[in-house]
């Protein structure tokens, strides 16, 4: 067991888990961030998408040892209101089917939207290839992508 | 007593007041004697203390609340249930909130996520209810206004008087709870309807997009143990368990042996995680412990069987054969698949002394309560379900097991315990899909008419492979359709659109082969196959013929099919799920190589209530029965799956679909569900598209294991 000082969503959290406790089991057994989900839990299908330093990371298979001081961004702490522009255009869409990957569809889009403001949307295919969707939503988000470029 | 009570049900509208001066109206189940009328508190209308089958309350404030009460896996019925009552309510959609119910089978007789029949079986009674209100309300406006009840109009919560807003609702509902419902109630003319037919947003839309504790996987409760079970191969025993490695792990404080089970268990996810992969289970055979290469072996040696049973039988099938101009013979298989939906399944229990609570994912609350309700030796009234969100469930959370195992498990601790399945677990310890292969032979005459048609479904515990009262049947004189099966200890279990979820990937293949053979266009063969089971119908025909003709035309005129040389397209239709779909999948060659473009549905589904929730699901559909009839496979060495997470059970991704073009036949019949009759007809569209681009026949999936399509390099692309 281990201290670990955690910079999440703009506060600092002190967990005492083991050095190998994946980010994602630290967010929702530990601090009750169950919005970051599990489904595979070895990094094939983006359900637990968070950010880390900005970049689009799978949290199931990162150590909490590996992430110093770094910022960590999850759906909870993406925006105050619930209105970053990706989480509207999702809404606008009516994306979900059953919801259960699109915390991980949204965090990697709001990811990939900022690195590439004006994207293609074969870019748009391309980024998102990453996350599964076993409702197959995927027409909606490679649309609702392509809206949140536009609302920015 | 309470059986009369249950056979003897019939609908009662009831009208109650509410303590904080609000209208309640439910559905009150009673063989015999009018409900007492009473008022009710806050807490009785929000909880189910009562004896009313709740569909809506309105406040004073005018906040419509309305329950809903079947399981929500993605099927939208949060959505488009209280948009039915809203409609004929005349209501404020804004104003309007919804509840997941829990379970009380007392109350809510059908409440169950499966087999796509929550919206027929709930159309009209929500009808209903959403128009009495309206009635209530407008008698108390007309009563204070002196005028007829025929002379007032309602809009958006308001009733309205020579086109003068008089009254909101929530000024009415006082006085309307004292009324009595009336026997009948008119509802609306579809053509008339509002809210029905719009694109309401999902009403779970907020939470989910901010990630909210929604899901079983998110429940928590205060003093609870986490736990994780290893369960055995099928066909297999524990022999012996060596625990010492798994209760090493830090974070873990217990392990328990039941049934054939291990248990971990602790005070978070990832120790169990870890200390599940320490345990050394000796496991012995217990039964048949099967491989793919036997179910390949049983199910060739089950068609040759002599023991098939008869499913339906019109002519002489032998006789037809011999006369035979011309036989086309083809053997189709399936593999097992698992359901895997996105979140692994798992369920909270705590059972306290004679008393159990149970939250989580299930499609049957009530079977999760009657089971549990066996094993403990509890009263089912003592067992209270309380159902989350569900994060899909494909047919998996129909089955109770993840929920008996956790109660069973809650008892030995003597704690409140969630028991979470890992992606492995999920793939491991499955119902799936059963394994199946059929045989189909037609006859034609020398004209390249079908004068016979011969099937014979043999499944590893499939029950019924066939769906034998389907099209074709009705069209062919002569036809026989046999079903045989292997018992296997693999569970199986409906999987999204059951048995039609291959077998019309088989049929619409099998008769694509049986329209070449006979020269005909696809299309036109089975409008005649159609034409004939109208004008001289052969035995009984269980489908509608008109429909299925208009969907099948739509298709046709929508896909340009036939028309452009350049397009290379197949053909497949399917009627499942009391809904008709056709499809066309369109393929163009660029370079050489096969580019899978577009795939055309019509269907008729009767009115469509949401239509982004049924373009969803249309589209979700075709997506989902793609994927799994293009990539994905499943096969079992020892009796466990090969394939335990999505590194190798390959799930389609965002970048193989291609454009889904979407298309309503109005017919004006009443909704029937959407959340499978999509699925069925994909598989065979894209394997006779193509066949019509390579010539290669895709006859078992999935496509890209299969020898004949291993040099075919088919991109998918929308644009
Ligand atoms: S749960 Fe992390 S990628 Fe699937
Ligand atoms: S919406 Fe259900 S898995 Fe994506």
């Amino acid at each position: 067991m281990a201290n670990y000082k955690l910079k999440i969503n703009g506060e600092t959290f002190q967990v005492d888990v083991e050095d190998d406790t994946p980010l994602l089991w630290v967010l929702r057994d530990h601090l009750g961030l169950v919005g970051t989900k599990f489904s595979c839990g070895i990094a094939q299908c983006g359900s637990c998408t968070v950010h880390v330093n900005g970049e689009a990371t799978y949290s199931c298979t990162l150590p909490v040892s590996s992430i110093g001081s770094s910022e960590v961004t999850t759906i909870e702490g993406l925006s105050k209101n619930g209105d970053h522009p990706v989480q509207k255009a999702w809404e606008e869409i009516d994306v979900a089917q059953c919801g259960y990957c699109q915390a991980g569809q949204i965090m990697n889009a709001a990811a990939f939207l900022k690195k590439n403001p004006k994207p293609t949307l074969e870019e748009i295919e391309n980024a998102m290839n990453r996350n599964l969707c076993r409702c197959g939503t995927y027409h909606k988000i490679r649309e609702a992508v392509a809206l949140a470029a536009k609302m920015k | 007593m309470e059986k009369l009570l249950k056979t003897n049900r019939r609908d009662f509208l009831k009208v109650a007041a509410t303590a904080s001066g609000g209208l309640f109206i439910g559905f009150y189940w009673s063989g015999c004697d009018s409900p007492k009328m009473k008022v009710l508190t806050d807490e009785e209308v929000l909880s189910q203390a009562f004896e009313f089958n709740a569909y809506l309350s309105i406040s004073p404030s005018g906040d419509i609340v309305i329950y809903s009460p079947n399981p929500e896996l993605g099927q939208n019925i949060m959505t488009s249930f209280p948009m039915i009552v809203a409609e004929e309510l005349d209501a404020d959609w804004t104003k309007v909130r919804v509840f997941q119910a829990p379970l009380d089978n007392e109350k809510f007789d059908r409440q169950l996520t499966g087999g796509s029949g929550a919206m027929p079986h709930s159309w009209e009674r929500l009808r209903k209810a959403g128009a009495t209100a309206r009635h209530l309300l407008l008698t108390v406006a007309a009563t204070n206004l002196g005028v007829s009840i025929d002379e007032l109009s309602a809009e958006k919560s308001a009733v309205y008087h020579n086109g003068k807003k008089k009254f909101e609702y929530g000024e009415l509902v006082a006085e309307a709870a004292k009324l009595t419902a009336p026997d009948e109630v008119k509802l609306k003319d579809p053509k008339d309807f509002k809210i029905i037919g719009t694109p309401v947003k999902n009403v779970v839309n907020k939470e989910m997009f901010t990630g909210k504790p929604l899901y079983g996987l998110d429940f928590y409760r205060e003093g609870m143990v986490h736990a994780m079970i290893q369960r055995p191969p099928f066909g297999m025993k524990i022999k012996s368990v060596d625990d010492s490695g798994a209760r090493s792990v830090s974070g873990v404080t217990d392990v328990v042996v039941f049934k054939n089970n291990v248990a971990v268990v602790g005070n978070s996810t990832w120790p169990l995680i870890k200390a599940k992969r320490q345990l050394k289970i000796e496991y012995e055979p217990d039964g048949a412990v099967e491989s793919s290469f036997d179910h390949d072996r049983i199910m060739k040696d089950l068609l040759d069987s002599k023991n098939a049973q008869v499913m339906r039988k019109d002519g002489d099938v032998e006789a037809a054969f011999k006369t035979a101009a011309q036989v086309i013979t083809s053997e189709y298989q399936c593999p097992f698949l698992s359901h895997s939906p996105m979140e692994p399944q798992n369920f909270f229990a705590h059972v306290k002394g004679d008393k159990v609570e149970l939250v989580g994912p299930t499609q049957t609350p009530d079977r999760a309560r009657m089971e549990t309700a066996q094993l403990l030796g509890i009263p089912t009234e003592n067992i209270t379900v309380e159902i989350t969100r569900l994060g899909g469930g494909f047919g998996r959370r129909l089955r109770a097991d993840f929920v008996v195992e956790a109660a069973e498990l809650s008892k030995i601790l003597d704690k409140p315990v969630k028991v979470s399945w890992t992606r492995e677990d999920d793939m491991t310890g499955g119902a799936y899909r059963p394994a199946v292969r059929y045989r189909f032979q037609a006859a034609l005459d020398d004209k390249g008419n079908m004068i016979a048609y011969r099937l014979r479904g043999a499944g590893i515990n499939a029950g019924n492979s066939t769906r034998e009262n389907n099209f074709p049947s009705g069209s062919i004189d002569n036809l026989l359709i046999e079903n045989i099966e292997h018992k296997s200890p693999i569970t199986t279990n409906a999987w999204r659109a059951p048995i039609t979820n291959f077998l019309a990937y088989a049929e619409q293949s099998f008769l694509d082969e049986v329209a070449l053979a006979a020269k005909k266009d696809p299309v036109k063969f089975r409008l005649e196959l159609l034409e004939r089971a109208k004008k001289n119908p052969v035995g009984e025909i269980h489908y509608d013929i008109d429909r299925m003709k208009a969907v099948i035309e739509t298709a046709a005129e929508k896909s340009n099919w036939g028309k452009n040389k350049d397009v290379m397209q197949g053909f497949s239709v399917y009627f499942s799920h009391r809904s008709y779909v056709a499809q066309v999948a369109d393929i163009i060659m660029e370079g050489g190589q096969p580019v899978l473009k577009k795939i055309t549905a019509a269907t008729d589904c009767g009115i469509v209530v949401h239509p982004t929730g049924a373009n969803q699901q249309v589209r979700g559909g075709i997506v989902d029965g793609m994927g799994h009839a293009m990539f994905t496979n499943m096969t079992f060495e020892n009796g466990l799956p090969k394939q335990r997470n999505f590194d190798t059970y390959r799930l389609i991704r965002m970048k193989e679909v291609p454009e889904i073009d979407v298309h309503y036949v109005d017919s004006g019949y009443d909704p029937t569900g959407l959340g499978e009759p999509a699925l069925p007809p994909t598989g065979g569209a894209i394997a006779n598209a193509i066949f019509a681009a390579t010539g290669r026949r895709l006859r078992s999936q999935p496509f890209i294991e299969q020898k004949e399509f291993s040099d075919i390099k088919l991109q998918i692309r929308r644009t």
